[in-house]
């Protein structure tokens, strides 16, 4: 019945969570919420990847008009 | 699906066809269907044939159901290259596509940039690069020449494999996904164009010599200038638009607790320190009207159905974030499936607001999401003496209750529906209660915490140029640079559907709408195909011969079911004379019942 228009993801009649199809469990607390330990090693990683010339990549990223 | 509505006198019970009993009066003609698609199977359009419908009333969807589509400017950056047009830029990538599609032996349908003469269809294959960095500047009514004294062609224009248009807007490429019927698919092909930009990207950082040009899923410079994510939904013809508007309009303010992607600044220049939960807000001037970039409205009135006008409205949404994270793009799309189908069907929730523009920044400036905005009256269930005010959560929730009844009254509980309802009542009781716990699905929450997080690790005030490049960097589509990217990849935010889906849907269409037959013409018989639009193929064998063109008015037409095996062997004998015949018999309507065609 939850296949009835033929696309949407397969359902589990317990979720609570939406339709979280990708069998990887929520890689934090019960609610979901990013754990500070998580928080701590991904500012490490940005730390990392961010544009070293912030100001002025910033100052750079000037677009003409859109919708 | 055995819920009556609960006063069966102002309803009728629909039948199939002639077998109708009191059908509605629709625009004054009697036509006997419940909702405005053609009739398949035991379905009219998206509505069951059994559907209980409002007195006077039509619709286009059911549930979540709906013919939408979502579309995409990028914002485009080439720092090492920075005398480049934005013009420039976009025409790149969106030649690197078709130059990235036809080295791998397929095809796309394209059309050449208009030096001012009328413009020919053209076949799309073997175009080379249009090197930004021989060619710095905007592009003029003069034809560009290549190192050998031949003519630069600049493909302005292209229609994917998977059905979708990728396109020169302005001074942006834009992604406009193909036809879906549902949320979850609208997500899917709409992840599927940031696929596409970021290989178009990747193409031309691949060229020798080429400057790099970076495509971003945001929707503003902090300078002033915004740049869209637009949604569109097809609705019945036969709503009043001044009710669709007045309806929309609480909502459309409200919703972007849930679907704002963030955004450092305040102000159309960002220069009041802060955050706020969208990126589009600011710059938002009108409650309705008919333009897009300048003095924006928050229901625009755009109308080209692309589709039969009769039938349908497409209404198009300028108001929503480019949305990186699935769980919010879904919910966007859930959220307003639910609602439009309220509006057709009379249910929607009266809520008025005393000034909506000025609504739509107070809650956007408010991430503690504390702030109320002043209302015409309570809301309902206020009870008499209520407050005449209240918070963006606080109105979606209103929203929210009056789409629970509004499914379970009509028996729209598939499980498609039942997700966003799920979805939806989840989102607004977290943000009510602990709004970081949305960290792992909504953009703005995310944004917010990870950039608070840096802010406090190191002292910075919301004005510090870290910050705005953390904003900028979110939206970033490399997957070694964007933060998004890196937060999916640890697991900091949901995935909705397993990888793979979303890279299917860069080269097949959705199987359920016209896309289908649009598409896959383009990528299986791209030989043939010297034009396409979102209601127009055009055909001519070998690009010889008489030309053949087809117009498809209904979107819900043209699906996979309605062509089988006309894809599957394109080089057998008499393949191209099967697929004449099958865009012609689909174009006359979808048949009547199973089994006819």
């Amino acid at each position: 019945m939850s296949q009835q228009y033929g696309s949407s993801f397969e359902r589990e009649e317990d979720s609570s969570n939406g339709p979280d199809a990708d069998p990887t469990p929520a890689p934090t607390g019960a609610a979901g919420q990013t754990s500070t330990a998580d928080l701590d090693s991904l500012l490490d990683e940005i730390d990392s990847v961010l544009e070293t010339n912030a100001e002025e990549f910033v100052q750079g990223f000037v677009q003409k008009g859109g919708q | 699906m055995t819920h009556v509505p609960p006063s069966p006198d102002s309803f009728s019970r629909l039948g199939v066809g002639a077998g109708a009993e009191d059908p509605p009066q629709v625009d004054g003609k009697r036509d006997g269907s419940a909702g405005v698609g053609p009739v398949v199977a035991d379905r009219h359009g998206l509505v069951p044939a059994d559907a209980v419908l409002s007195a006077g009333r039509d619709t286009a969807g059911w549930g979540v159901h709906r013919v939408m589509g979502l579309e995409t400017e990028y914002g485009v950056h080439a720092p090492a290259n920075p005398g480049a047009g934005h013009s420039v830029l976009s025409v790149e990538v969106v030649n690197a596509y078709a130059d990235l599609v036809t080295s791998r032996g397929g095809t796309v349908a394209g059309t050449e940039w208009d030096y001012g003469e009328e413009s020919p269809l053209v076949d799309a294959r073997g175009w080379q690069l249009p090197r930004s960095a021989a060619h710095p500047t905007q592009l003029t009514d003069q034809p560009l020449m290549g190192e050998d004294g031949s003519p630069v062609h600049l493909l302005t224009n292209l229609v994917l494999p998977n059905g979708a248009r990728l396109y020169v807007d302005h001074a942006h490429p834009e992604y406009s996904s193909p036809e879906t019927t549902n949320p979850l698919d609208a997500m899917v092909w709409d992840q599927a164009g940031d696929l596409v930009a970021l290989a178009a990207s990747q193409r031309i950082a691949a060229a020798p010599g080429e400057p790099q040009v970076l495509l971003y899923k945001n929707n503003t410079d902090n300078k002033s200038v915004s740049y869209g994510a637009h949604e569109n939904y097809l609705v019945t013809r036969s709503l009043d638009f001044e009710e669709l508007a007045q309806r929309l309009l609480p909502f459309f303010t409200a919703r972007q607790v849930i679907c704002g992607a963030g955004r450092v600044g305040l102000g159309v220049t960002g220069s009041s320190p802060g955050f706020q939960i969208s990126q589009r807000a600011d710059f938002f001037e009108e409650q309705v009207g008919l333009e897009t970039t300048v003095r924006r409205p928050i229901v625009n009135t755009r109308d080209e159905p692309h589709a039969d006008a009769d039938r349908y409205r497409r209404l198009h949404v300028i108001i929503g974030d480019a949305n990186l994270s699935q769980y919010a793009t879904w919910l966007r799309c859930g959220m307003t499936a639910l609602v439009l189908s309220m509006i057709e069907l009379g249910t929607a929730p009266e809520v008025e607001l005393m000034d909506p523009v000025t609504a739509l920044q107070r809650i956007s400036h408010d991430p503690t999401l504390q702030a109320t905005v002043p209302l015409v009256r309570p809301l309902d269930g206020a009870g008499p003496g209520g407050r005449r005010e209240a918070t963006g959560l606080e109105i979606l929730r209103v929203y929210l209750e009056a789409a629970e009844r509004h499914v379970h009254r009509f028996g729209m509980e598939d499980g498609a529906t039942l997700d966003v309802l799920h979805a939806w009542r989840e989102s607004v009781e977290t943000l009510g209660t602990e709004p970081a716990a949305m960290s792992d699905r909504l953009d703005w929450v995310a944004k917010y915490q990870l950039l608070s997080g840096y802010r406090k690790r190191h002292g910075l005030d919301w004005d510090d140029p870290r910050l705005g490049m953390m904003d900028l960097q979110y939206a970033d589509l490399r997957p070694d640079k964007g933060l998004y990217q890196a937060m999916l990849r640890r697991g900091s935010l949901r995935r909705l559907v397993p990888d793979e889906r979303i890279r299917d849907a860069v080269g097949t269409p959705p199987p359920d709408t016209r896309a289908w037959a649009r598409g896959r013409t383009v990528d299986v018989f791209g030989r043939h195909v010297v034009g396409a639009s979102w209601d127009t193929l055009l055909v001519r064998e070998e690009g010889e011969g008489p030309l053949h063109r087809f117009h498809q008015r209904e979107p819900l037409a043209g699906s996979a079911e309605q062509l089988p095996g006309v894809f599957d062997e394109p080089a057998a004998e008499g393949s191209y004379g099967r697929l004449l015949e099958a865009l012609s018999r689909v174009q006359a309507g979808p048949p009547r019942h199973h089994g006819h065609h």
